[in-house]
Formats: C-alpha cells, structure tokens, sequence
C-alpha cells in the first residue's frame, strides 16, 4: 500500500499551524528581550534610577558576585529544601489525616468548625507564634510553610475522597471488600488526580510560607537575602533575588508536572 | 428454591423520617432461572439487589440463597453494577480479577478459570489494555467476567444497559444473556425497560410504587425457549408487553 498522499488542504493547515506555533515563541522571547533591552537602556540614559529600580547589567554583576562568593547555592539551596520539606510534608500530613476523616465521619464532623476557622484564618498571623514556640531557624519557617498548605490539602483531598463514584463503592462492597481495600484500591487511585492537583498549589503555597517565614526570622536563603538587599538599600541584591526566585519556583512547578507524567505512565493510564 | 425471599421488609431512617423501601416481599427463584423485577422508577428495585447482595440489612423477614440467611456479601453471590464501573487505572486483567483479589483467592486455578472465560468470550487479547481502549459493549462483557470470576452461584444485575445507546443495548443484553446461560447462571435482572426485561426472563416480578411489593408475577413459557432478538417478533410480545405496561401505569 502506498503512502495516502496529503492533501493540499492538509499541507496548508499544517504550514499554518507551524507558523503560528513560530511566531508565538518569537513573540514571547522578544518581549522578554525587549524588556531587558529597553531596561537596560533606559537606566545607561538616566531615564530610570538604576540605583532604585537596578538594570540588567548590574544585576548580572549582582549575580555573578553570588556566584563567586558561594553564597547563591547557599541561599537558593536553603529556600528550596525549606519549600521542598514543606510540600512534601505539608501532602502527605494533608492526605493522611483526610483519611482519618474519610474513615470516620463522626470525628469529620467534629472537625468540622476548627477546619472552616483555620481555613478562614490567615496563617501568616502564627509566624511569631511559631518563631517563640519553636526557636529562630528553618524549623520555624517549615511550620509556616505547613500552616499554609495543611489546611486547604486537607479539605481538598476529603472533598475528592467522598466524591468517589459511589457506584464503584458499591460494587466494592457486594465483592466482600473490607474499608481497608475500599480506601487503598478504590478512594486513593481514584484520587490520583487530586493528590497531583493538590501538590501543584503546595508548591505555590509553600514558596509564599517560606518567603514569609523568611522575612520573619532567617540568616539564609532568598527571602533574607530580599529584606536584607532592601534594608541596606541594595536594590540590585533585591531584583536579582526575586528574578532566581521566579526562575526557582518556575523549576520546582515543572518538576511537579514531570513527577506528574512520570507518575501517570507508571500507572499506565491517563486517569 | 434457590433463593427464596420471605416478608421482606426495609426501612431507610433519615433525621426527618423513615422511607418504607420495601413492604412484605416474597418470591422465590429456582437455580438457573433468569428472572427479571420491573418497577416504576424509585421504587425500590436497586434496594432489593442490594438486600439479597447483603450489603443492606432486612427490617423484618428473611433471605436465603442456596440455603443459606444473607447477611453479609458472600461470594455465591455476584453484582453487575449500573455501567460497567472498570476501573480506569487499572489494565482489563486487573479489573476482572479485582474479585479474587479482595476475597484473597487469586489463585492459579482460580487466575486460570478467568484465563479461559476470556478467552471464550473473545477478550484474551485486550488483557493489557485499558477500559478507555475497548468499546461499550467489549467494557460490559468483563464486567460480567469480573463478577463471574468468583465464581457466583447468582448474579445480580441492576440496570447493566441503561448506560448504553439503544442499538448497542440489544445486541450487548444478547450477548450478556448467551453468556449467563452458557455458564449455567441463576439471574436476577433489575430493569425500567419493558421489553428488555420480556425478551431476556424466564419469569418477571412487577412492583409497585414504594413502599415497593410484588404487584405480579408473570411466566413466560411461551417465550423461554427463543433467543433474545427473536423474542421481540412473537406475538406473546406484545401481550405482556401490555400487561405489564397497564400493571405500571395503574400505579401512578
């Protein structure tokens, strides 16, 4: 059999579509360009104050100096173990105590008020509770990160636990199965997608946890080295250090959608 | 009497009252009958598979398969949900056997007797497939096999078509039924639709609106020898076609 020959409706659809798919990469690595280009130019003509709002080239310097010195991986190493442990922590805490509650409903009812009062309440609020209670370093600032995610996960994950298919619970039961496999072969695979659901926003949550407890109390990591950088009025530190934190959290994001990919193929089926 | 109901009665209790669900149901089925229970929507059917199942408990009354009082799910007894509810994340070989897996029987013998039922039923390929990949009617065969894979002396089957579109209704309730007599099966079917349950029962028990009880009972001797879709062209059809429909309606 021969080759079914494309159409000239198809090479045409085709053409576009590639040219499309061009133009949008141009146009998004030119805009960042010209950014940094006008910047740049605008803070050599002393239209802007580079020592107020920094310049591409300064800030390289900045972070070339980082670099030398060592003090970049120490920075960006400690912001991202405390934001690592505390998503990690902050899921798994999360899920398992959504199956307490899944499991039973007398103790989710009690819960019930403290969750809807810890949700509603702003969690920055316990920084200075946390930094008394368990001293000035990254233990306090993970407590932070975990005040941020651990109640939202919570509510998320038994939300998606009872939303199971009760249909599928259904024939679970009338195949004799105990709530112990109706939990691990039923209500947690189909709640892969929550899990993965879940870890994308802790990621988010708890960058702003660590960022915040970082401000609070810190002798590393980057959201010291922003409130440092602004006391001392070095704002070139301050700009190059949230640029490393963007590229940081953007990283860590993709990461938990290869993790995602990875973790989907492993099961063997797009759920 | 195979399975034998006697004064069923079952109540549901919710804060602002108790549902009657089922009043006084009584009716036997003998082993390797195919019965059919239809009823006017809600009023009870699924209730009932789910009492003789023995995951809801009786109010008064007794039920007993092969000789035994149900009170807990037993493995002589075998569900066909609503849909074919195969799990997604699970390949077909694992859906089918999830049975076995839950009881802890997955044992050579027991993977081989599931082995042989696919392959009869032309499923052996798909083994390493996903439900996504195979089509309506392939997905309700093995959820028939998974429930065969236990090895049930009855099946349940509560609505096991209505999810599908007419044309492949027909042809998948045939097939269903070619299979459950193949393997000398005791059913009891749960069904809304008329027809389907007339070309597919040896007997049919009508209900009534809820508090459900049995309205009537009808034997289909003239039809129980013909095939599925052969049923549908002779005339006892249409007659208890329209009895029941008027044993229906009279309820509204």
């Amino acid at each position: 059999m021969s080759e079914p020959a494309i159409s000239l409706q198809r090479k045409a659809y085709l053409k576009k579509r590639k040219q499309t798919k061009t133009a949008i990469t141009a146009l998004r690595i030119g805009i960042l360009a010209a950014l940094f280009v006008g910047w740049e130019i605008a803070a050599r003509m002393g239209v802007i104050d580079a020592f107020i709002v920094s310049s591409p080239s300064r800030m390289w310097n900045t972070f070339m100096n980082l670099y030398r010195s060592g003090d970049l991986w120490l920075h960006v190493g400690t912001s991202v173990m405390e934001t690592v442990v505390g998503f990690l922590l902050g899921t798994l805490t999360g899920t398992v105590i959504a199956v307490l509650l899944w499991w039973s409903e007398f103790l989710s009812r009690v819960l019930d008020p403290y969750l809807v009062v810890l949700n509603a309440l702003p969690k920055t609020a316990l920084g200075p509770i946390f930094i008394v209670w368990i001293g000035a370093g990254p233990s306090s600032i993970i407590a932070m990160t975990l005040a941020i995610s651990l109640i939202v996960t919570i509510l998320d994950m038994h939300n998606g636990f009872l939303d199971t298919d009760p249909e599928k619970v259904r024939l679970m039961r009338t195949l004799g199965a105990t709530r112990r496999q109706i939990l691990f072969k039923l209500v947690l695979p189909a709640n892969f997608t929550t899990m993965i659901n879940a870890l994308k926003v802790n990621v988010g949550l708890s960058w702003v946890g660590v960022i915040m407890g970082e401000f609070l109390v810190s002798k590393a990591g980057l959201g010291y080295l922003i409130v440092y950088g602004s006391q001392v009025f070095k704002m070139d530190l301050v700009m190059t250090t949230v640029l490393i934190l963007a590229a940081a959290a953007a990283l860590m994001y993709q990461c938990i959608l290869w993790l995602e990919i990875a973790m989907k193929k492993y099961m063997g089926v797009t759920v | 009497m195979f399975v034998q109901l006697v004064d069923v009665d079952m109540t549901y209790q919710a804060p602002d009252g108790e549902i009657d669900a089922l009043r006084g149901i009584s009716f036997g089925i003998s082993d390797g009958e195919f019965v059919s229970i239809v009823g006017p929507s809600g009023c009870g059917k699924s209730t009932l598979l789910s009492v003789i199942a023995g995951i809801e408990p009786t109010a008064a009354g007794t039920v007993t398969v092969d000789g035994d009082a149900v009170t807990a799910p037993s493995s002589k007894i075998g569900y066909m949900p609503q849909k074919d509810q195969l799990f997604p994340w699970r390949t077909i070989w694992s859906n089918v056997t999830l049975g076995l897996e839950l009881q802890h029987q997955n044992t050579p013998e027991r993977r081989e007797h599931v082995r042989e039922l696919l392959e009869r039923y032309g499923l052996a390929e798909f083994i390493h497939k996903i439900p996504s990949q195979l089509s309506g009617g392939m997905r309700q065969r093995c959820a028939l096999i998974r429930t065969l894979a236990t090895d049930p002396r009855i099946l349940l089957l509560d609505e096991p078509f209505s999810a599908l579109d007419y044309q492949t209704r027909l042809s998948v309730s045939a097939d269903i039924y070619s299979i459950i007599r193949q393997e000398h099966k005791t059913a009891l079917l749960v069904t809304h639709d008329i027809s389907e349950s007339i070309s597919l029962s040896d007997r049919i028990i009508v209900l009534s609106k809820r508090p459900a009880a049995v309205k009537a009972i009808h034997t289909l001797e003239e039809l129980t020898e013909i095939p599925p879709m052969q049923r549908r062209d002779h005339p006892a059809f249409r007659t208890y076609f329209n009895i029941i429909w008027k044993e229906l309606d009279a309820n509204v």
